[in-house]
C-alpha cells in the first residue's frame, strides 16, 4: 500500500478513534468498515459495470443510518417500532417542504425536521412504550400508517400521493454536493459518526441500562433503572436518526411521494435488522447492506416475485437463524484461520 | 333521479358502517379465536381475508364454478392455507419468544401477499354478487343485496360460533386451552391440535369475509394490512378474546368510520380506526367489554 | 468504607396485601432497628417474598404503612425505593444472564452514576471518568464477594451459588442503606452457606442493616440478631434467636415442615 493513504488512516484512527470504546474488536471492525468504505468506490468508479453500486450504497449508508437505531431499540432495549418509515418520513418531508415553501437552507430544515420528529416520537412514545409485545407492535404500525395517511391528505401542504419535487441538493461552505460519490461521502461519514455515538451508548450505563431491562426488568426496576424513561430515550434516539437520513434522502432523490413511506418499508427496515441480527448493531449494517442490493440489484431476476422473496429470506432466518447473520460472521473466520 | 335526503344519507352510511363493520367483526374474531388459544396476535389475518377474496374470484371468474360450490372450495382452500401455516411455521416454534413471533407472523403475511402478488398481479379482482346487482331501496338508501350478504354471513359466523364453542367437545376444549393450558393438558387436550383448529378455524372466518366482501369492494393482494390493523383494533376496543365484544366493536367501529367518511372527510376514514385502536391501547387497553385485572396488555 | 449516616431503621405498620381474593399479607407489623441482621421465617406460603415485593415497590400494598427511616416509602415504585437506600436479592435469581459478570454489577452502580445521554454518546471527559469509577466500584464490590476472578463470564454461565453472589455484589454497588436479602442460601452446600453467613456479617460491619428471608435454620439461627416468624400473612412471634427456637406457637407452625433442630 502506498505511503500517503498509510498516514493518512493512521491519522483518521488517531482523530476518530480517540473517542471511542476501546473494546479491539470493535476498533478493528471500524477501521475494516473505513477501509471498505475507502476502497468501495475507487473499484466500483472503474468498473462500468458496477458503476451504480455507488448511488446503491448511498441509499445502503441512508438505511444503515434508521437501522443503526432500529437495532439500538431492538436489540439492545427489546422493544420494537413497526412504524418508523414514518419519521424516516417525517424527516424527508420536512426538509422538502421547508427547503421548497420556505427557502430554507437545507441544514436547518434538517435540524428542524430532527426537533419534530423528536417531538412526534416522545408524545407517541411515551404512552406506546408502556405497552409490551404485540401490543407495542400494533400501536407502532398504526402510528405509522396514519403518518402516510396524513402525507396522503394533506395535499396542499406535501403534494398528496403524486408528491412534489425539485427539492434543492445539499452542499457545504459552498461546494455544492451534487454528484454520486461527494453525496457517499456525506452519508457514509455521517454513518460513520453515528456508529461511533451509537457504539459509545452501548457500552455506557446507559447501554447497559438498556440491556439489563431486556435480561430481567424487575431487577432492572431494583436496581433503580428508570425503565420507562431510557425506553422513551432509545425510541425518540432512534427517531432523530430516521429522521436525519430522510433529510438526506430528500436532498439526493429531489422527490417526495407518500408511498415511499409506507407499512411495507418499515417492515424491510425491521427485517434488515433481523436478517443482519438484531442483537448487534454491526448485524443492522450487515443486513442492511445485504438486503438493499438484493431489492435494488440482485432481484431484478425476481421481478414479480421479490416481495415473495422478503418473506421467505425472513421466515427462513428467524426460523433457523434467530440471531441473525451476523454471527455466521466469527464462525467463518475462524475457519478461515483454521484452513 | 331520485333526491338524496339527509335521511337517505345516513341509512346509507349506517349500512355501509354496519357492512364494513361486519367484515372487522370476522377479523377481529379470527384474532381472538388464535390469541385465546396461543396468546399470538396473528399479524397474517389479513392475508386469509384477502385469499378468500382472491380464490373465491378465482373459482367464480376463472374456473367458472356454480357460487356455492366455489364458496365451498374456497373456504376450504384457505382453511387448508391457515393449517399449512401453523404447522410449518408456528408449530416448530412452541417456545419462541413474543418477538420472534411477531417476525414469524409478520414474515408469513409478506410471503403469502408476495404468493398473491405473484399469482394475481398488483390488479384489484371482483366477481358478481351474489344475487345480482339491482340495489334495494331502503328509507331512501340505495343498498346493495351484497351487504345483505355480508350481514346474513357475520350472523351466521356468530351463530355457529356460538354453538362451536358453547356446545362441542371441541369448541370447550379449545376454550379450556384459552383458561389454563396446563390445566388442559392434564385432562387429556391435546393442544397442539387445538392450536391448529384454532389457525384453520380463523382462516375459515377470514376467507368467509373476504369472499363476501369482494363483490362490493373488490380485493387486490396489498389489503391484508389495513384490513388486519382494522380487525384488531376492533378486537381490542371489544375486549382482546372477547368474542361478542368483538362482533360489537366491529361493527361500531365500520358505523364511526362510515359516518366519519360521509360526513367528516373520506380521506382520513383508514386514520378513524387506527386512532382508535391507538386511544383504546393507551387509556383502556381492556377495550369495552373487557375484564381490567385480566388485561396482560399493559406491564406494571 | 461507608461514612457516617443516621440510623436507619425499617418500621412497617399494618401491611396488607391480596391478589385476586387470596390474602397474601394480613395486617402485619414489625420493626427493624438499624445495624442489625433480622431474619424473617415461616412456611412456604407464609408472604414471606410477597412482603419483600411490597417493601422494595414490585407490587403496591393494599393498606398499611411502610417506613424507612421516618420516610414513608409504600406504593412508591421500585427505582424510587432503590434510590432511597433499599437494595435486594431475589428468590429465583434475577442476574442479567446476557451480560457478563462486571456489567452486572456495573448495573448496579446505575443509580450512583448520572451520564446523560449526550455526553455518552460523544464520550466526554466527564463521562470516562466516571465510567472509570463504575469500573473500579463494580470491581470492588466483586472482589467482596469474592468473583473477581470471574468479571468477563456471562452471568448466565455462572454456577448457581456464584449467580448468587453476584447478585450481592451487584446489590451492594448500590451502596444501599439496608440489604433485603431473599433467600440468599437457597440451593447452596454446607460450605458454601458458611461463606454466606460470614459474608452477611462483613456487610454488616459495613454499616448496612441487613433483612433476610431464609429457609435454612442452621444459618438463620447462627447469624440473627432478632427473628420474625410469619405464618398465612401474619406474625406470629419475634425475638431473639433462643426465644424463638422455644416458642411453641412456631414449633406448632413448622409441624409437617423438614426442619431439623437438632444441631442447634
Amino acid at each position: 500500500m502506498p505511503a500517503k493513504p498509510t498516514k493518512l488512516t493512521q491519522l483518521a484512527k488517531l482523530c476518530v478513534f480517540s473517542n471511542v470504546d476501546m473494546r479491539s474488536s470493535n476498533r478493528k471492525a471500524l477501521f475494516g468498515l473505513t477501509l471498505f468504505l475507502i476502497l468501495f468506490p475507487l473499484v466500483a468508479m472503474n468498473v462500468s459495470a458496477i458503476g451504480h453500486y455507488v448511488d446503491i450504497m448511498i441509499f445502503v449508508g441512508i438505511y444503515c443510518l434508521i437501522n443503526m437505531g432500529l437495532s439500538l431499540l431492538m436489540g439492545y432495549a427489546g422493544q420494537i417500532s413497526l412504524g418508523h418509515a414514518a419519521f424516516f418520513g417525517l424527516g424527508a418531508y420536512t426538509s422538502g417542504i421547508l427547503c421548497t415553501k420556505f427557502s430554507m437552507s437545507p441544514w436547518l430544515a434538517m435540524i428542524a425536521g430532527v426537533g419534530l420528529t423528536a417531538l412526534v416520537a416522545y408524545i407517541v412514545g411515551v404512552p406506546s412504550l408502556k405497552l409490551k409485545g404485540h401490543y407495542l407492535a400494533m400501536a407502532t404500525l398504526g402510528f405509522g400508517v396514519i403518518v402516510q395517511i396524513f402525507f396522503n391528505e394533506e395535499v396542499s401542504l406535501t403534494g398528496g400521493p403524486s408528491g412534489f419535487s425539485d427539492i434543492p441538493g445539499l452542499s457545504i461552505l459552498g461546494f455544492s454536493l451534487d454528484n454520486d460519490l461527494s453525496y457517499y461521502v456525506l452519508v457514509w461519514s455521517l454513518v460513520l459518526l453515528t456508529l461511533i455515538f451509537s457504539l459509545n451508548i452501548i457500552h455506557s450505563r446507559i447501554g447497559r441500562a438498556l440491556r439489563s431491562l431486556h435480561d430481567s426488568q424487575v431487577a432492572a426496576d431494583a436496581m433503580g433503572v428508570e425503565t420507562s424513561r431510557y425506553k422513551v430515550m432509545i425510541f425518540v434516539l432512534s427517531a432523530v436518526y430516521a429522521s436525519i437520513a430522510g433529510s438526506l434522502y430528500t436532498h439526493y432523490v429531489g422527490f417526495l411521494s407518500p408511498s415511499s413511506f409506507d407499512l411495507f418499508l418499515s417492515i424491510k427496515l425491521v427485517m434488515m435488522v433481523v436478517v443482519g441480527g438484531m442483537h448487534n448493531i454491526w448485524g443492522a449494517l450487515l443486513g442492511t447492506w445485504l438486503l438493499t442490493f438484493l431489492g435494488n440489484e440482485w432481484l431484478h431476476v425476481f421481478h414479480g416475485f421479490d416481495i415473495l422473496v422478503y418473506g421467505a429470506i425472513l421466515l427462513a432466518v428467524v426460523m433457523f437463524l434467530p440471531d441473525g447473520l451476523v454471527h455466521l460472521v466469527p464462525r467463518m473466520s475462524r475457519v478461515w484461520k483454521r484452513g | 333521479m331520485t333526491k338524496i335526503t339527509l335521511t337517505g344519507q345516513l341509512v346509507q352510511y349506517l349500512f355501509t358502517g354496519v357492512t364494513v363493520g361486519s367484515i372487522y367483526a370476522m377479523v377481529a374474531v379470527g384474532f381472538n379465536i388464535i390469541y385465546n388459544v396461543t396468546d399470538i396476535i396473528n399479524f397474517a389475518q389479513g392475508e386469509f381475508v384477502m385469499l378468500g377474496g382472491l380464490i373465491m374470484v378465482f373459482f367464480t371468474v376463472t374456473a367458472k364454478l356454480p357460487l356455492p360450490l366455489a364458496f365451498v372450495l374456497t373456504i376450504a382452500a384457505v382453511t387448508g392455507v391457515g393449517a399449512l401455516m401453523e404447522r410449518f411455521t408456528i408449530h416448530p416454534l412452541k417456545n419462541a419468544s413474543v418477538l420472534t413471533m411477531i417476525i414469524v407472523t409478520i414474515a408469513v403475511s409478506i410471503l403469502f401477499k408476495g404468493i398473491a402478488m405473484f399469482i394475481w398481479g398488483k390488479d384489484p379482482y371482483i366477481f358478481p354478487p351474489f344475487s345480482g346487482s339491482k340495489p334495494l331501496f331502503i328509507y331512501g338508501a340505495a343498498i346493495q343485496t351484497q351487504t345483505l350478504w355480508v350481514l346474513f354471513m357475520t350472523a351466521v359466523m356468530v351463530v355457529l360460533m356460538t354453538i362451536f364453542f358453547k356446545k362441542t367437545r371441541y369448541g370447550k376444549a379449545m376454550l379450556a386451552c384459552a383458561d389454563n393450558p396446563e390445566a388442559a393438558r392434564l385432562v387429556g387436550i391435546k393442544v397442539n391440535t387445538m392450536v391448529l383448529i384454532s389457525f384453520a378455524l380463523s382462516a375459515a372466518i377470514g376467507a368467509v369475509a373476504g369472499a363476501v366482501m369482494t363483490p362490493i369492494s373488490l380485493m387486490e393482494y396489498d389489503r391484508g394490512a389495513l384490513l388486519a390493523l382494522k380487525g384488531f383494533g376492533a378486537a381490542v376496543l371489544g375486549g382482546l378474546g372477547s368474542f361478542y365484544g368483538a362482533v360489537v366493536a366491529g361493527v361500531l367501529l365500520g358505523i364511526i368510520e362510515s359516518m366519519c367518511a360521509g360526513l367528516v372527510s373520506s380521506g382520513y376514514k383508514d386514520a378513524v380506526a387506527l386512532i382508535l385502536l391507538l386511544l383504546v391501547l393507551y387509556v383502556r387497553p381492556s377495550g369495552l367489554f373487557g375484564n381490567v385485572e385480566a388485561s396482560k396488555i399493559k406491564e406494571f | 468504607m461507608h461514612s457516617e449516616s443516621s440510623p436507619v431503621f425499617l418500621q412497617v405498620e399494618n401491611l396488607r396485601k391480596s391478589f385476586g381474593g387470596v390474602r397474601a399479607l394480613s395486617g402485619l407489623s414489625f420493626k427493624v432497628p438499624a445495624g442489625i441482621i433480622k431474619a424473617i421465617i415461616g412456611p412456604n406460603g407464609a408472604g414471606k417474598t410477597t412482603l419483600f415485593n411490597v417493601i422494595t415497590g414490585i407490587f403496591p400494598p393494599n393498606g398499611g404503612a411502610i417506613a424507612l427511616n421516618g420516610k414513608s416509602i409504600e406504593g412508591r415504585k421500585a427505582r424510587e425505593i432503590a434510590r432511597l437506600g433499599v437494595s435486594r436479592t431475589f428468590q429465583n435469581v434475577e442476574v442479567f444472564g446476557r451480560m457478563t459478570v462486571l456489567e452486572n454489577v456495573m448495573v448496579g452502580r446505575h443509580i450512583q452514576s448520572r451520564a446523560g445521554i449526550i455526553s455518552t454518546g460523544l464520550r466526554l471527559l466527564g463521562m470516562r471518568r466516571e465510567e472509570r469509577q463504575i469500573r473500579e466500584s463494580a470491581m470492588h464490590h466483586l472482589a467482596f464477594v469474592g468473583l473477581e476472578n470471574r468479571t468477563t463470564e456471562l452471568a448466565a454461565n455462572l454456577p448457581l451459588g456464584e449467580q448468587k453472589l453476584l447478585e450481592v455484589a451487584r446489590a451492594l454497588a448500590t451502596d444501599p442503606k439496608i440489604l433485603l436479602l431473599d433467600e440468599p442460601a437457597g440451593g447452596l452446600n454446607t460450605r458454601e452457606t458458611e461463606g454466606l453467613a460470614v459474608l452477611i456479617h462483613r456487610i454488616l460491619e459495613q454499616g448496612i442493616t441487613v433483612v433476610l428471608v431464609e429457609h435454612d435454620m442452621n444459618l438463620v439461627m447462627d447469624i440473627s440478631d432478632e427473628i420474625m416468624v410469619m405464618n398465612f400473612g401474619e406474625k406470629i412471634a419475634e425475638g431473639k434467636p433462643k426465644q424463638i427456637k422455644n416458642d411453641p406457637l412456631v414449633i406448632e407452625a413448622y409441624l409437617g415442615e423438614e426442619v431439623d433442630y437438632s444441631d442447634l
